[in-house]
Formats: structure tokens, C-alpha cells, sequence
């Protein structure tokens, strides 16, 4: 019995990936030949399907092609090793097929996130491993969203595999202990796969993979497993809050447009309300973290109206809070630029300047692009165009650097 | 057949351009529109601009391998503002691409005529000599 093959097919199968992947590497022990099993899985699934129709049981499908794949694996490798060997003992110990569907765990997911996220592993690696394992890519979307060579991204999935075995991280679900440790590992490459999808929707788009929207959908499933944790629910809400506004986000020329010039009406209302839902949830609950303060000024620019209606008072107010909860340049650099809109421009002035001293954003293009937006602001034309150009000059983001160009540009003209 | 089409630029002060915002914009617009049209016609294998050459560092290896790095030579008058690897039938048509790119507008909208290099890229073995 078989269901016709349609549009959310596809959906389905991307979400069974990692659980399947979960079940067949928790059975046998070996995450890297899982993996390789779990993909030819998918691919079986990803060519049969559409013909023959989609399985009553999909997920017990695609683990009985995938522990298929691995059994025949271990035979021809038993084979190689000892061909006296009755291949029939070796195999015996392995559990049927039909039996997986028992210990199927939704913990599955949060094994392998928390294993591709593992700290041994560079945040690149994690990156492309964690939408390998988890968001059940191939390794040539995942190229094709970062815009490297297929071969390129086979290596650096193939190399994070390696690390994990040497590093020789057992798969289980880390300990209530060592998850408070880790947590934060994982949340954070959600948010760079987010990062990744939001400054790369400007520029040549084609037929590359949405990240945005796969981070999204991986915090998403994240929330559904820890729904107690409000920094879960408020990396989700921050994406919901900072992603609606994609349509307004750029021009018709892919230009930049930055937050005060974008048409409110085209921002995504549903996806907006869903985001201040979750805020408001995970803000009644006990502490508040990075990413919910985050996702709390998000939340502020949303409500607004028009820019005028901004409440630049809560969104200081807000900044103070994250200086103190997660200090760093970029959240004294917007800091800067909220003191700016509620005391004027001078004051904005006068707390960049410790930046200055900070080497870790010192000659970086964004603390000139904001001197240069608060020089405007106090009518100092020649400094503002000096230090937009300064920044044009720094940025190695195209967009960005036709942005900054152009507003020098502007100011040059008059 | 590859081909690599650099575009060489004239250097002023830190490589920004200073232009009217007018003439600025057309030229962006027009290096977007060549862009898409060559990723349409399935001709584009790569296109990336480069950042302003204040940013560029000319490395050597140390006595010991470490990396000696040296700013850029204050005396060079053009840089490479950024290339385009098109796949194409034949050098002509590259010259054809090579030379649309050259006439992008620049101030007052007259056509630049920079000068853009093109060279084929060098193929690997043809696959039975592997």
C-alpha cells in the first residue's frame, strides 16, 4: 500500500533523514558507513518514490534500505577480512529490520546535532555536517549553497567524519551536565547556518539552497525536542523575527535597503506574530539569554509601524541588558547606534570610540559604516562621506560595498 | 573552451570609485545585468570581484616557511578589480563577452573601455589519459 508522491514528499523525507540516521548509527556503532547507508537510502527513496508511490511506513523503509546497505557493507568487508568465516555468525547478532521500528527514539535528532556540533570540530565542518546529518542535504546542495566546488564540501564532510571518530565521542545523548556545555556549540551553528542563508539572499541567488529557511527548520524541530529550553525558543523566534523582513530586504536590482527604508507592508505578518508568540513564551519563563534579548529587539523594530514609531528607548534599554548577558564589539557597535537615536548623534560618537582600541572589530568596515551613518546624521557631510568610503573599501561583501559606495555617492552629489 | 576575463582598473586613492551616484549605479546595474545574462545563457562558470587593492598583501615564505607578508607596490597604476571564467564555443565569443564588460558605463555614463584580459584556462588529461 503506497501513497501517491507529491509536493510535501520531499519534506517528509528530509525530516526522516536524521531520525533514520539515528536509529541505523546508534545500531552499529559507526556514524561515518551510517551516514554513507542513510544517503543511498535517501537516494533509493528519492528515485523510487515519485514512481512507485510513497511507502504506508516510510521511515521503516528507508531504515531497512539503509541497514540493508550496511549489513552488505559488513559482509563484504567480513568477507575480505576472514573468507573462512561463516558470514551467517557474524550477522547473526545484528537485529532484523522489523525490530528497529521499536527503538525508534525522537532523541535520535538531538544525538546526531549534538554530535555534529561537537566543539572538536572547526564551525565550518559543523556546518556542512550538520546539514548533511541532520538536515538531510546532499553534499551538492550543500556545495552549491556555499558556492564551492562539490569536491570541495565531499573533503570537508569527509574530514569532520574522521574527527569525530578520532575524537571518539560516544553516540549517546550527552549527560544533563555536559548538555548545558554543548548547548550553546549547537545553537550557534544553527545561527551561522542562518547567518550564512540571510547575508547570502542578496547576490546570485539561482538555484541555491535557502539556509535561512533550513536553519529555520532545524531550530524548529530543536524547539519541538527541548521545548523547555528559552534559548532554543529564542534562536527560533530571532530567526522568525529577523527572516520576515527578507521581501523588504533588498531593491529590485538586489540591491541593499537598509531597516529605516524598507516598506513594512511587504514584511511577513504570519511569521511575525509566530516569532512574537514564541518571545513572549520563552520571556515569562526563568532566565533570559543572548538570543532571546536578540530576538526581543528583533521583535521591537517589528511592531513598529513605520520607522518613526520605533521605541529606540526599550530597543537601548534591551542593548544594555545583551552588553551585560553577552558582551562584544558588535553589540557595543549597536549599542552605539540605539544611544545614537535616543541622545543624538554625539553621544553614538562617543561610544565608538572605544572600539577603537578593541582589536577584534578595530579596521573592520562596520565601525566605519556607522560612523558614517551618525557623521550624516549630525550634518557632517565631508566625514560621512570619508568614512562611508572608508568602509566601501574595507568590506569584501559585494552588496555591501555598492551599498556604501552609493551612499557616499549621494552625499557627494549635493 | 574556459576562458578567464580579467578586468584591470585604474587605481585612485583607496580603489573606491567616486563617481556621481547616478553614474555609480548604472555601472552597478550594468555588471549585474551581464552577470545574469551569461548565468542565463549557461556560458558563466565563476564571476567574483575582487576587494580594493589596500586590502591586498603580498606574501613569501620565510626562511623557516612562516608567511612574510608586504603591502602592495604604491607605484602600480591598474589592479585587478575582478575576473569572470566563462565556458564558451570559441575565443571569439570570449572576446565578444570580454568586450561588453569593457564598455560598462562609467562617469556621465560613457563607456570605460578598461582593459580586460583574456586567457584560456588550461584543461586536465582528457579522461582515457588518466
Amino acid at each position: 500500500m503506497t501513497k501517491p508522491w507529491d509536493a510535501t514528499s520531499e519534506h517528509l523525507l528530509r525530516e526522516l533523514a536524521p531520525q533514520v540516521l539515528g536509529v541505523v548509527a546508534r545500531r552499529f556503532r559507526d556514524f561515518s558507513a551510517a551516514e554513507d547507508a542513510v544517503q543511498e537510502a535517501m537516494i533509493a527513496a528519492f528515485t523510487q518514490w515519485p514512481e512507485k508511490g510513497v511507502p504506508d511506513n516510510p521511515r521503516g523503509w528507508l531504515i531497512q534500505v539503509a541497514c540493508r546497505r550496511m549489513t552488505d557493507q559488513l559482509r563484504s568487508e567480513i568477507a575480505r577480512r576472514e573468507r573462512e568465516t561463516a558470514v551467517a555468525a557474524e550477522t547473526e547478532h545484528l537485529a532484523s529490520p522489523l525490530e528497529t521500528e521499536a527503538d525508534m527514539d525522537p532523541d535520535d535528532t538531538l544525538i546526531l546535532l549534538f554530535m555534529c556540533c561537537h566543539p572538536a570540530l572547526t564551525s565550518s565542518s559543523a556546518i556542512a555536517l550538520t546539514l548533511r546529518a541532520v538536515g538531510g542535504l546532499t553534499t551538492a546542495e550543500i556545495a552549491n549553497a556555499f558556492l564551492v566546488p562539490e569536491a570541495t564540501m565531499a573533503q570537508r564532510i569527509s574530514r569532520a567524519k574522521q574527527n569525530i571518530k578520532a575524537s571518539a565521542v560516544p553516540f549517546r545523548l550527552p549527560v544533563p551536565a555536559e548538555r548545558g556545555e554543548r548547548l550553546p556549540a549547537v545553537l550557534h551553528v544553527l545561527y551561522l547556518i542562518f547567518n550564512e542563508g540571510y547575508a547570502s539572499s542578496i547576490g546570485p541567488q539561482l538555484q541555491r539552497l535557502d539556509l535561512a529557511r533550513e536553519a529555520i527548520r532545524l531550530t524548529r524541530s530543536m524547539n519541538n525536542l527541548l521545548p523547555e529550553n528559552t534559548e532554543v525558543a529564542g534562536l527560533l523566534a530571532l530567526m522568525l523575527l529577523t527572516d520576515a523582513r527578507r521581501a523588504a530586504r533588498t531593491g529590485p536590482d538586489e540591491e541593499i535597503i537598509p531597516l529605516d527604508k524598507q516598506d513594512r507592508t511587504l514584511w511577513d505578518r504570519a511569521q511575525l506574530s509566530e516569532g512574537i508568540a514564541l518571545l513572549t513564551a520563552a520571556l515569562s519563563k526563568a532566565s533570559v539569554g543572548s538570543y532571546q534579548l536578540q530576538a526581543a529587539i528583533a521583535a521591537v523594530h517589528d511592531e513598529a509601524e513605520t520607522v518613526e514609531d520605533t521605541d529606540w528607548p526599550q530597543i537601548l534599554a534591551l542593548y544594555e541588558l545583551l552588553k551585560r548577558v553577552a558582551p562584544g564589539p558588535i553589540v557595543t557597535l549597536n549599542h552605539a547606534i540605539a544611544a545614537a537615536m535616543v541622545h543624538g548623534p554625539a553621544k553614538g560618537l562617543e561610544l565608538l570610540r572605544a572600539l577603537d582600541r578593541d582589536p577584534r572589530i578595530a579596521g573592520h568596515y562596520r565601525l566605519d559604516a556607522v560612523r558614517a551613518h551618525l557623521f550624516e546624521k549630525m550634518g557632517d557631510h565631508e566625514a560621512a562621506i570619508k568614512h562611508y568610503r572608508i568602509a566601501a573599501a574595507l568590506t569584501t561583501s559585494m552588496p555591501e560595498r555598492n551599498y556604501l559606495m552609493t551612499q557616499a555617492a549621494r552625499l557627494a552629489d549635493d | 573552451m574556459k576562458y578567464i576575463l580579467m578586468m584591470n582598473t585604474m587605481r585612485a586613492g583607496n580603489g573606491v570609485p567616486q563617481w556621481p551616484q547616478k553614474d555609480l549605479q548604472s555601472h552597478i546595474a550594468f555588471m549585474m545585468a551581464l552577470n545574469k545574462e551569461l548565468r542565463e545563457s549557461g556560458e558563466l562558470v565563476s564571476a567574483e570581484g575582487l576587494a580594493f587593492p589596500d586590502q591586498a598583501r603580498l606574501v613569501r615564505a620565510g626562511k623557516n616557511g612562516a608567511p612574510v607578508t608586504d603591502g602592495v607596490f604604491p607605484e602600480s597604476k591598474e589592479f585587478l578589480a575582478g575576473y569572470w571564467i566563462v565556458d564558451v564555443d570559441s575565443a571569439e565569443r570570449a572576446y565578444v563577452i570580454a568586450a561588453k564588460a569593457s564598455a560598462a558605463p562609467g562617469p556621465g555614463g560613457a563607456p570605460l573601455n578598461m582593459p580586460i584580459e583574456v586567457r584560456p584556462i588550461m584543461s586536465g588529461p582528457p579522461p582515457e589519459m588518466l
